[in-house]
């Protein structure tokens, strides 16, 4: 509903109570709040970790959209800010973290490392891109992004925040809480995503042979 | 102002059958006998007078079927190096006689021989792989070891030049991603290997006397990898006697991101964007590190504006880093965020400038092979003159008035011991640190390079070796740093900014080189082979974090778990620097 119908309902509140009363949905009034307070993981991987404590000092003040409050346990975070490139011996430790944190949870893949491997992507130890593994809700570009480029990500990210409805956000939905649950993928000769196990074991036997 | 690529030492008289000059084209130094490479080592040491072993390297030499290790020898008084190496064949396992021994700080450097090469370093007491995780399949920097997105030996890729083509290069690999798996590998069999290993080497300094104190269980402590005062993603195990740590390793590799492999496909030219993203707080120091070995190799002169250009921006790059490092300490010792937001203030000022002279605020890939990509615009000049005459000496003086007299400050860092000058050495620690501990080992003063030998300054030294001196060592070099910057903006000519014409292949000939600049966290170091092709045979960083790190397990063992922190602050250690 837009903002000025929100403010006219076709309720008849009492005229001694009009400047008492307000009325909106339950979904602006819960998203407000959630948008509000946005609380990350204080967690950086490389480069991109130092712009994102750039973003939070005197000079850019992350603080005004709510998301100055770094959370150094998953448990009480909301949102994993994904600062750097993702390393094969790093991956479980993030997965492990993302198990973790509670919903409602939100990924953000900040710089080209994240998102895609980056100019790191060809190394034999590198992931290309944390979204083979966990689902991504913003991606910034930028190597690193800057931290004008970063607030820009967070506010894309209020935006989706806003268009979530509480009728059908998943975390309520009965039966489906750990429905964002990443199996622990493990470290053997190469890292092994134990969704893949069939496709591993098929492209192995016929790699030589083919 | 080149100095030589090794000292005239008279190794062969006193070793006629173990140590031959290398008379390569382009190599420098002695070859040793495999057999007797601990004799010679220790007499380097002791009868040489050359303490510091600052970088062994390895190369893999695959069409002459031999694996090689450089060894890069330095003596804490300064002057030039003396280059040793040891040669064995190709054959599996590789084996050479570990100098652990000798110098304690070979200790990662042959680990990460170990890991990346293969190379099995006997009587070295704790080898285990140090970047790549226990059951990895192959030996990477081997030259006959393809990486799952390999395309081609060497850049530019044919598919991509000159026209531009691109396709996915998951598309290319039979498991559609990053990944390759030995033939007939099965992921529901595969046992993962377990971390036994690590835990058991934490035992390592343990006193093996019987001591008539109550015996209490020790529990073993992981920090990390994901843990706030760890400057990134290292892990560190510790085992605990309550409070006092009684064992304790670095485990790394959290942030590996091949930037040896990657170096040794791309061109020269490519690679100076990669060493922005070493150590992520000074690219400036970084490309000048790589660009003076470079330039060794190529033996050209360096355009005079640009010299004058690149030592502004190596001097602001370390005020910025070590204001950081005051503030991550405070972080450390619990002085929450305040701090750090006065030190953030002061770089984002730097920043501004690196940001006009190069486009980027961090990355900043401002240096090229005989001078820098563009002038310094006027109003940059004015800006950093502003900084160093009026802002920085009285923001530093503010951080100094605000923090030095501090009680807690003083309770928590006065007093205890980081290193003392022997132990420093004998771990190849280099930087700050170093310094600190009472040895005047700059390298901008020991071993000049480009044109610092112009300024009037003082090295910054201090001697009792504990965490306070650890800290105002940092303001001594702020100050002298700022010395410099008056010097270098007054003397600072007009005129051409590069020598070279600008050239996106440049032509190296072949041998080696090892150039090393004073970075902000000690001495970097890139070890270079050229074989006369537009790729570098072998490409090497050795970085200040790495091997200072090595310090950390021994001086750590018996102090509380609470100054751990603090201690390793100190080492104003990078991730990215650290695993590359």
């Amino acid at each position: 509903m837009e903002n000025e119908k929100l403010s006219l309902p076709n309720y008849n509140i009492p005229e001694d109570l009009e400047n008492v009363v307000a009325i909106t949905t339950i979904d602006r009034l819960y998203n407000w709040g959630r948008r509000s307070s946005v609380w990350p993981l204080m967690f950086g991987l490389a480069c991109c970790a130092i712009e994102m404590i750039a973003a939070q000092t005197a000079r850019y003040d992350m603080a005004r959209f709510g998301m100055e409050v770094m959370r150094p346990t998953p448990r009480q975070a909301d949102m994993m800010l994904v600062s750097g490139t993702v390393t094969k011996k790093m991956l479980p430790s993030i997965i492990r973290l993302y198990n973790q944190m509670p919903e409602p949870k939100y990924v953000v893949a900040m710089g080209a490392c994240a998102s895609s491997g980056g100019p790191f992507k060809e190394g034999y130890n590198v992931v290309a891109g944390i979204d083979k593994f966990l689902p991504v809700d913003v991606y910034i570009p930028g190597c690193p992004p800057t931290p004008q480029a970063l607030i820009a990500g967070m506010i894309k990210l209020q935006e989706k925040i806003d268009k979530q409805s509480i009728k059908k956000v998943r975390w309520y939905e009965k039966g489906k809480v750990d429905s964002n649950y990443v199996p622990m993928p493990i470290l053997g000769p190469d890292l092994i995503d134990v969704r893949r196990n069939a496709d591993i074991k098929q492209a192995a036997a016929i790699k030589e042979g083919a | 102002m080149a100095t030589p690529l090794t000292a005239t030492v008279d190794l062969i008289a006193k070793f006629p059958d173990s140590v031959t000059a290398d008379t390569r084209p382009g190599y420098g130094g002695f070859i040793v006998k495999k057999e007797n490479l601990v004799e010679v080592a220790t007499a380097i040491r002791d009868e040489f007078g050359y303490d510091l072993l600052t970088a062994a390297t390895g190369v893999d030499y695959l069409a002459e079927n031999k694996m090689e290790m450089v060894y890069h020898a330095y003596k804490t008084t300064g002057g030039a190096g003396l280059i040793f190496r040891v040669q064995a064949d190709r054959v599996d396992p590789v084996e050479i006689p570990s100098l652990v021994g000798v110098w304690a700080g070979v200790d990662f450097q042959e680990r990460e021989a170990y890991d990346l090469l293969g190379i099995r370093f006997t009587n070295h007491p704790d080898l285990r792989r140090i970047l790549m995780w226990e059951g990895y399949e192959g030996y990477p920097l081997r030259k006959d070891w393809k990486e799952p997105f390999f395309e081609e030996e060497t850049k530019p890729f044919k598919s991509r030049w000159p026209d531009g083509q691109h396709t996915f290069a998951e598309n290319k690999n039979p498991f559609r991603d990053n990944l390759s798996f030995p033939e007939g590998f099965d992921p529901e069999a595969y046992k993962p290997e377990n971390e036994d290993d690590l835990y058991a080497s934490l035992e390592r300094f343990r006193s093996k006397g019987e001591d008539d104190r109550l015996k209490t269980d020790h529990i073993v402590v992981n920090m990390g990898p994901h843990h706030p005062s760890t400057h990134g993603v290292l892990r560190v195990a510790v085992t605990l006697d309550g409070e006092t740590i009684t064992g304790l390793k670095p485990v790394m590799g959290y942030l590996h991101r091949n930037h040896d492999k990657i170096g040794e496909r791309n061109t020269y030219l490519q690679i100076i964007p990669y060493t922005d993203r070493l150590d992520y707080f000074n690219s400036m120091s970084n490309n000048f590190g790589y660009v003076t070995t470079v330039e060794k190799l190529m033996n050209i002169p360096v355009a005079e504006r640009a010299e004058y250009i690149r030592v502004i921006m190596a001097e602001l790059s370390r005020i910025q880093n070590h204001l950081i490092f005051i503030g991550m300490l405070m972080n450390d010792l619990g002085t929450m965020y305040t701090p750090s937001l006065y030190a953030f203030e002061e770089r984002e000022l730097v920043l501004d400038i690196f940001e006009a002279v190069s486009g980027a605020r961090m990355m900043c890939n401002y240096f090229r092979f005989g001078g820098v990509v563009r002038d310094i615009p006027d109003f940059a000049i004015q800006k950093i003159k502003d900084l160093v005459h009026e802002r920085l000496p009285a923001k530093t003086d503010e951080m100094e008035r605000f923090l030095n007299e501090n009680e807690i400050l003083v309770a928590r860092l006065k007093g205890i011991r980081v290193l003392n000058a022997e132990d420093a050495i004998r771990y190849s620690v280099t930087g700050p640190v170093l310094r600190a501990a009472g040895v005047p080992y700059d390298l901008r003063r020991a071993d000049p390079y480009s044109i610092y030998d112009r300024f009037d300054f003082d090295v910054a030294v201090r001697h009792n070796g504990d965490m306070m001196d650890n800290y105002l060592i940092r303001f001594d070099e702020i100050r002298q740093s700022l010395r410099i910057l008056e010097q270098a903006l007054k003397q600072i000519p007009e005129g051409p900014i590069n020598s070279q014409k600008p050239q996106y292949q440049v032509r190296v000939p072949a041998g080696e080189a090892y150039g090393r600049i004073e970075s902000p966290k000690g001495e970097l170091a890139f070890y270079v082979v050229s074989n006369g092709k537009p790729n570098p045979y072998r490409y090497h960083v050795r970085p200040a974090s790495f091997v200072n790190l090595q310090a950390v397990e021994s001086m750590c063992i018996g102090t509380k778990i609470a100054d751990f922190v603090a201690l390793l602050a100190m080492f104003d250690i990078v991730m990215g620097e650290l695993d590359r």
